[in-house]
């Protein structure tokens, strides 16, 4: 099945200027996203895994020019998000949206639910007046709120139901793409499930196409067709989940999924475990942004940065980004 | 499909926020009292006016000149024979009125400023908060004066100038919420679909600040209504209207201390100490519902 591509990143980077020294110059940069590339194909559900602060967070919002990137491209639906004037970019918004971590925070303590799910409609433009109340009473059917709920306010729901109204709210307008920053992390283990089995049959209802950022490899696991790892601003491989879980290729996908804990006492499993910390990312390494840490670095690995490459002899869609992933 | 009827429940919420506010505040003796001196102000202020006569303030005769309270004329007469008891009332009016309009004007300018100066920041934040530092340094009283001396003696004059001169408190405060409100993660979200900067100003900031600006404006109101009278005492009010500043004035000027009328000096006095004293008590109260850290525990 050839699927059609929605959206492709090229070369994205996003660097923070640290200010400092006489008349607040900027003294050096932190390089949260550091050149990374990949694709999405519609229909699919890409995750993005990696350590707090690998720069995962910050893709996801670069991608939806929530913060303008320093340099790189975003194409969406074959156009170009980076050379959007502000009106396009505006216009353009309400075929990508996007589920924040914090379903506390993320949700205005003065507006009611209703309100919440009709902004985006008045925003865009895309229901009229009449049929805004019939809209939100319809969303929240589709996330399992009930209608008597609508004229609430966010502090009367459970960390659960406000991020059903997170995700109602990513509905309101019909996107195809959304973006999951984090969206089931700060809900507990049952409550989690729940909401990405909802992820998941409205993503069927829909066609939604997901990109879906998250440390926890359990719930990428469960959730995704593709994972992208990502250590210290850079990609380090990507992969259809089964080849990635079964076959990981580079030792820091090794050591990431050695850390998923086993459900079975007893078990011994072996880990990796990686020496020191993540260096930072105001001064990244040299070469291999992996090298500090890697347990077969080689001379070579603290000298040339290494590309993506294929991990697989017909040219298959695993990518690596290790010299030596062959020998090891 | 039933429909919640949208307005009716909107209204039940508030009505049930409304309550749980007043629960709280009318736990708080100093809150009362202030509610309670503003009422009776209040409805001086709009009744009193239609309750005396209008010719007790018409000069009555030289024999009742300086006249010590009777029962003709509960709290005496001044310099001309005018009843001091319904230039107390009349005078509400004008007071707090002028006191209200140029709180208004003080809220208006201040919230604007503090909001596009925290929302916008950099440069935008820079040069508002520079102009409101120089509105802050600069001595409100000399400022007024001069203003007040340049404008003109009229009652719109004299709200122009405090409303214009008592703002930049508010202004900071407003940016320093807004510096904070402005990085949750609802205004992203509000981003993320598309909204213009002033939706968000409007929508999700101002709602927000709401509590700040609500406890903000019972202060401002009580240092307009001082000033009001400050700016009449010292001679920049309108001659033309009775006010408790203006009565004060002439009081001062016509020598009723030396004369030992305190029947003329004292009513005016106590009631813009009285008035501003409510707003004071009322304002520490709000204070204390809104902000859940200076609750008392017990309660």
């Amino acid at each position: 099945m050839a699927a059609k591509e929605l959206l492709r990143v090229e070369n994205l980077k996003k660097y923070y200027p640290i200010k400092g020294g006489f008349l607040g110059r900027t003294v050096n940069f932190v390089k949260a996203v550091d050149d990374i590339s990949f694709t999405v194909n519609e229909g699919e559900t890409v995750s993005l895994v990696g350590e707090s602060g690998c720069g995962k967070s910050t893709a996801g919002r670069a991608i939806l020019h929530l913060e303008k990137p320093t340099a790189g491209e975003v194409i969406f639906e074959e156009v170009n998000l980076t050379t959007l004037s502000r009106d396009e970019l505006r216009k353009i918004r309400k075929d990508m949206q996007i589920v924040f971590q914090d379903p506390f925070a993320s949700l205005n303590p003065r507006q009611t639910v209703a309100q919440v799910l009709e902004e985006a409609m008045y925003i865009q433009n895309i229901v009229p007046p009449e049929g805004k109340r019939e809209r939100v009473l319809d969303l929240l059917s589709k996330v399992g709120l009930a209608p008597y709920q609508a004229d609430r306010y966010p502090h009367e729901f459970s960390g659960g139901q406000r991020q059903r109204i997170g995700v109602a709210r990513a509905l309101s307008l019909n996107p195809r793409l959304i973006i999951c920053d984090e969206a089931v992390s700060a809900l507990d283990v049952s409550i989690r499930a729940q909401i990405l089995n909802l992820l998941k049959s409205l993503q069927r209802e829909f066609h939604l196409t997901y990109l879906f950022i998250s440390h926890d490899l359990g719930v990428v696991r469960h959730i995704s067709d593709r994972i992208i790892v990502m250590y210290l601003g850079r990609i380090m491989e990507i992969a259809d989940k089964h080849s990635l879980f079964d076959n990981p290729r580079h030792p820091y996908t090794r050591a990431l999924l050695s850390a998923i804990p086993v459900p079975r006492p007893g078990s011994k499993k072996e880990r990796i475990m990686l020496e020191g910390d993540v260096p930072s990312a105001i001064d990244p390494p040299q070469g291999c942004r992996f090298h500090t840490r890697c347990p077969y670095v080689k001379d070579n690995c603290r000298k040339d940065v290494p590309e993506l490459r294929s991990a697989e002899t017909n040219g298959g869609s695993h990518l690596v980004a290790c010299h030596y992933f062959e020998e090891i | 499909m039933n429909l919640p009827a949208y307005n009716k429940s909107a209204l039940v919420v508030w009505k049930k926020n409304l309550k749980s506010f007043w629960l709280i505040y009318s736990q708080n003796i100093m809150g009362l009292l202030g509610l309670g001196i503003l009422t009776f102000f209040a409805l001086m202020a709009i009744f009193g006016p239609y309750l005396v006569s209008i010719t007790t303030l018409t000069i009555d005769g030289v024999t009742q000149v300086m006249h010590p309270p009777t029962s003709n004329y509960w709290l005496g007469t001044d310099d001309l024979g005018k009843d001091v008891f319904a230039g107390v009332i009349i005078g509400s009016r004008v007071s707090l009125l002028v006191g209200l309009a140029a709180t208004a004007i003080s809220m208006t300018i201040g919230t604007s400023i503090g909001i596009i100066s925290g929302f916008y920041g950099k440069f935008t934040d820079t040069l508002l908060m520079r102009f409101t530092d120089v509105f802050l340094v600069i001595p409100w009283l000399p400022l007024m004066l001069v203003m007040a001396a340049l404008l003109g003696p009229s009652l719109g004059n004299i709200i122009f100038v405090i409303g214009i001169t008592s703002w930049a408190g508010t202004a900071r405060i407003i940016r320093s919420q807004t510096l904070s409100i402005k990085e949750r993660p609802y205004v992203e979200r509000a981003r993320a679909i598309g909204s213009g900067d002033g939706h968000i100003m409007i929508y999700h900031i101002l709602p927000n600040v709401f509590p700040l600006i609500f406890a903000n404006t019972v202060l401002v109101a009580a240092i307009a209504i001082l000033s009001e009278t400050t700016l009449s005492f010292l001679g920049m009010g309108d001659p033309t209207q009775v006010t408790w500043g203006m009565m004060l004035h002439f009081a001062f000027s016509m020598g009723a201390v030396s004369f030992g009328a305190w029947w003329w000096l004292l009513p005016p006095g106590i009631c813009v100490v009285l008035v501003v004293l409510s707003f004071t008590f009322i304002g520490y109260a709000l204070d204390e519902v809104l902000n859940p850290k200076l609750r008392r525990r017990d309660q």
